[in-house]
């Protein structure tokens, strides 16, 4: 058999951390960054006596994101001790949510080349983060391994799809599409260079054709799309010439290592851990009334599908554009700013595609972080339908806009770029061009056309480029009429 | 009436008044602890010089800000967190372990002015029911020095017994306040589960733990009660609901209310005095007017072996995190860590906690869970529903406390079963979260103490208490203390 022979099937889980401002069992900051242990308490790590509080915002997030795809939310649910022994964990288990978790059952459609396709979300749970181990940056470094629990209590939520992903593309797209919708819900800010945004992946193969899954193998810690897509590759390629070549696969978990772009064994079956999970008697079970999942449900912010289709209706956006405009809510937001100040959002939208989006590629800063702040770049659309600057200008105003922050209003007078259409000064311009070039003026009066642009360029040219084009042509075509 | 023979309520009551002074009462009571304690064993920690440094602070108080135990000597259960002394547990894994940050319990007791005067003995993680499990000592019982306090808050029933102070604390998981206040002759008072705040109560099995006094008598209890219990946003399942003026509500007339005497409640097993002593409480009960009914409890039967299950599997990972990481104790500090981790636990903890560590792991495995944690909890309801059912018809039930009075140390270390069955008849209220009080019922043949318990139902610790105390108008036996007490 050949690779096309075997049909890959994939499910990924996800962990998103939580946007709250203190951490899922106790009241420590839930920050990023701070020095190692100084956002801990006697909860968070684990000191006798020391019982956990449920973080109600936490709660909160999960549920918008478990509505926003499309999962039915358990009015009760369970949290759970999962034992295992491990320096980074400071009461020997994590509290996490297992046989009944916070939400089951939910959708996500992509759009293929095929046509759409519906990948199943399994459920959504909560759990808390672990700690983390460091091996530099602190004295003696070289003979000892520390801990740093800052990140011990951390809340997140793991979305686990159905094994219904069948290629490391499509995994790749539905990974993606979760990355945009959890973005939207804001739950989390799915940072994923930060680590709050991340993916294992389960992956098998099987014959075309045949039903039975093949032995899966579980991959860690995908931290980007990037090496999502490279380390799924590499495992699916693995897998079908481990088989072709008369071998077997065998259940194990296996890291993808990004430099030498493969996967190694972690641990096997065997090694596998019995994690002993049962209720956790310290927290009474998790109950969410119909009415706060109703309300939820309302006060879910617009995802990307709806916006995509608002942006097209109530913009007359073509389709194109609304999707790159809603790849981040962020964007959406510039653009919907920018199109409501200039009003022309057919404008607005393409300097975003060209202009600010080129910057933001450049710079590597995000929309937030860019000088040019959508109201300002709805200004600038504005001065150019109003005439007072060319398209031209308006590029150069552009670039001194991001270089200095200042409004465009400001740089055009600064600079005196405002277009010039006033009648009598462009006859003025007119008037000398016409005599400094009296064999062109000549075979205009003459009937040849094809001289005009050439002489609306040295109108221009004596302007720097602030003469209102049109008006040019028309004063020109006039004064030679005239003369 | 010297100081000693007084009750926690007199004390505090005259010290608030100022006919007391809380550094005299606490110097006496140190001293009594430094005199008596050498033979009893009663504690592990003595506080002497931050508890008269306290007590001092104390008797500078206003009248209008003393609380309602102003100036009280207590001693605490070596499980529950004092912020800067050391709380071992009863266990060599925690032997120089010292807590950051105070108990629920103890900001409730200091915030009532109470004086914290030392950490008494106890089987190590509350694991036992003689305190032969501790690592450090084994406390003798004040009635008779051969034998054991019970356990595993053994330390604060003997200290309370020898009087060696007012009133004490320990934690109730399968019996362990009852049991050695009935072979101690003290009151020893196991709240509803979710009544008094578990926060810094280092957890056993954290479905069954309750914090509960242990005091001369139910008077006492009350008084405790009052300042302990309530709602604690660092406990989640602490309950909201309000509680009552415990103290206040004693006295009254207990005609109305119905006892439940379950009819197999002093079958075989049963010590004969046991039975004498228990079958007077009847009467006694029956002589104040209130109705004596029979009751069933068929599940009950299966209470040990459910028990002994879901404690052990909850204590498996409860204890995981002693990994020799951050705190407590750590040897083989150069090998791997999946060594260091081993030989910390191994050297750490002793043959019971190794014991119950190893049946709760196993219950908890993949292809067992089902068969005994999943079938125990169903048990565990069936036992509830059987209570349930009693409560329908009667406001408490009465049941021995322990099937025999205290036994002789060393007597049942190596038969670990015939130990288990000792808590035959406390456990069931553990299981239901019920409120369960033991009472000096009497005395055996050879002058040991014999308790009586009550069980009510939850959250009605009044109605308990009531019973209690009417009892203890009829009757002595809570008055009598060991003769090492007035040496």
């Amino acid at each position: 058999m050949t690779q096309t022979d075997y049909e890959t099937v994939i499910g990924l889980e996800c962990h998103a951390q939580l946007q709250t401002a203190t951490k899922l069992f106790c009241g420590c900051r839930a920050s990023f960054g701070a020095p190692p242990n100084t956002n801990i308490c006697p909860v968070c790590i684990g000191l006798p006596g020391a019982l956990p509080v449920l973080n109600r915002r936490a709660v909160e997030l999960s549920l918008r994101a478990a509505l926003a795809v499309g999962c039915r939310v358990n009015e009760t649910s369970v949290f759970a001790r999962k034992n295992y022994f491990y320096p980074d964990l400071p009461k020997g288990y994590q509290i996490s949510q297992y046989d009944r978790p916070l939400a089951e059952d939910g959708v996500i459609v992509l759009e293929l080349e095929t046509g759409t396709k519906e990948i199943r979300v399994e459920r959504i749970h909560m759990e808390e983060d672990a700690g983390k181990l460091l091996h530099e940056g602190f004295d003696d470094a070289s003979s000892k391994s520390g801990v740093d629990f800052n990140r011990s209590g951390v809340p997140l939520i793991e979305i686990v799809s159905h094994p219904d992903l069948s290629s490391p593309e499509e995994a790749t797209q539905y990974a993606e599409s979760l990355k945009e919708i959890i973005e939207y819900t804001e739950a989390s800010d799915t940072d994923m260079e930060k680590g709050n945004f991340r993916f294992d992946g389960n992956v098998s193969v099987r014959p075309r054709g045949t039903t039975e899954l093949g032995t899966k193998v579980e991959m860690k810690n995908l931290n980007s799309f990037r090496f999502l897509a490279q380390a799924l590759a590499y495992e699916v390629d693995r897998q079908i010439e481990l088989i072709e070549s008369g071998g077997r696969v065998i259940q194990e978990t296996r890291l993808y290592d990004p430099g030498a772009d493969k996967t190694v064994s972690m641990r096997s079956k065997e090694e596998a851990h019995d994690y002993r999970y049962f209720p956790e008697p310290d927290l009474p079970p998790l109950t969410i009334a119909a009415a706060q999942i109703l309300e939820a449900k309302e006060n879910l912010p617009e995802l990307p599908e709806a916006k995509r289709e608002r942006l097209v209706s109530a913009y007359g956006l073509p389709p194109y554009d609304a999707e790159v405009l809603t790849s981040s809510r962020e964007l959406a937001n510039y653009f919907e700013t920018t199109a409501e100040s200039s009003g022309n959002a057919k404008a607005a939208s393409n300097w975003i595609m060209s202009e600010v989006l080129r910057k933001v590629k450049e710079t590597d800063a995000t929309l937030a972080e860019l000088p040019v702040a959508p109201a300002a770049l709805g200004e600038l659309i504005q001065l150019i339908d109003d005439g007072a600057i060319s398209g031209k200008i308006a590029k150069d105003v552009f670039e001194k806009m991001f270089a200095t922050g200042d409004a465009p209003g400001v740089i055009v007078k600064r600079e005196g770029l405002a277009q010039i259409s006033d009648v009598s000064a462009i006859e003025e311009l007119a008037r000398g061009v016409i005599e400094a070039n009296p064999d062109q003026a000549a075979e205009l009066k003459a009937g040849k056309d094809k001289v005009i642009g050439w002489m609306v360029g040295q109108i221009m040219k004596a302007s720097r480029g602030q003469a209102n084009p049109q008006l040019a042509r028309e004063t020109l075509i006039r004064l030679i009429e005239d003369a | 009436m010297t100081l000693w023979e007084q009750s926690a309520t007199e004390i505090t009551t005259k010290t608030r008044r100022g006919e007391l002074s809380a550094e005299e009462t606490t110097r006496a009571f140190a001293d009594r602890i430094e005199a008596l304690d050498p033979a009893v064993g009663a504690f592990l920690d003595r506080m002497t010089e931050p508890a008269l440094e306290r007590a001092r602070e104390l008797d500078a108080l206003p009248a209008a800000e003393r609380g309602a135990l102003h100036g009280l000597p207590v001693a605490l259960k070596d499980i529950i967190s004092v912020a800067g002394s050391r709380c071992t547990c009863g266990s060599r894994i925690l032997e120089d372990y010292v807590p950051v940050y105070n108990a629920t319990v103890v900001d409730r007791l200091n915030d009532a002015g109470a004086v914290i005067l030392g950490k008494t003995n106890m089987d190590e993680f509350a694991m036992g029911s003689s305190t032969e499990n501790s690592a450090f000592h084994t406390t003798k019982n004040p009635w008779n020095l051969n034998c054991v306090p019970g356990g595993s808050s053994g330390g604060s029933a003997a200290a309370v017994a020898a009087r060696l102070v007012p009133a004490a604390l320990g934690t109730d998981t399968g019996g362990s306040i009852r049991q050695p206040a009935s072979l101690c002759g003290v009151t020893g008072l196991k709240p509803t589960y979710g009544r008094v705040s578990r926060y810094g109560l280092v957890a056993f099995a954290s479905s069954l733990d309750q914090i509960g006094p242990l005091t001369t008598s139910v008077e006492d209890a009350a008084l405790l009660l009052e300042a302990l219990a309530g709602d604690d946003s660092h406990d989640a399942t602490c309950a909201t609901r309000p509680t009552a003026p415990y103290s206040q509500e004693l006295g009254g007339d207990v005609k109305p209310l119905r006892l439940g005497v379950p009819n197999a409640a002093t079958s075989e097993g049963v010590d004969p005095d046991v039975r004498a002593a228990f079958e007077a409480a009847v009467a006694t009960f029956a002589s104040l007017g209130i109705a004596i009914e029979e009751v069933t409890l068929p599940a009950t039967e299966h209470a040990v072996a459910c028990y002994y299950l879901l404690a052990t599997a909850e204590a498996s990972s409860n204890l995981a995190r002693y990994d020799g990481v951050r705190y407590g104790l750590r040897v083989s500090e150069d090998e791997p860590l999946r060594v260091m981790m081993g030989d910390t636990r191994a050297r750490g903890f002793g043959a019971e906690v190794k014991r119950r560590i190893l049946l709760g792991t196993f219950v908890l495995s993949s292809g067992y869970y089902d068969a005994y944690y999943q079938k125990a909890q169903r048990v565990r309801s069936l036992i509830g529903r059987d209570f349930e059912k009693a409560f329908e018809r009667v406001d408490a039930v009465l049941l021995p406390t322990s099937p025999t009075p205290a036994f002789r140390i060393g007597e049942k270390v190596d038969d670990p079963l015939s130990m288990y069955l000792t808590d035959i008849f406390t456990i069931t209220a553990n299981l239901t979260g019920a409120p369960a009080i033991s009472l000096p019922g009497g005395f055996a043949s050879d002058g040991l103490p014999i308790g009586i318990q009550l069980v009510g139902k939850h959250f009605d610790e009044s109605t308990l208490l009531r019973l209690g105390h009417a009892f203890q108008q009829a009757t002595d036996f809570h008055k009598k203390s060991p003769t090492i007490a007035e040496t």
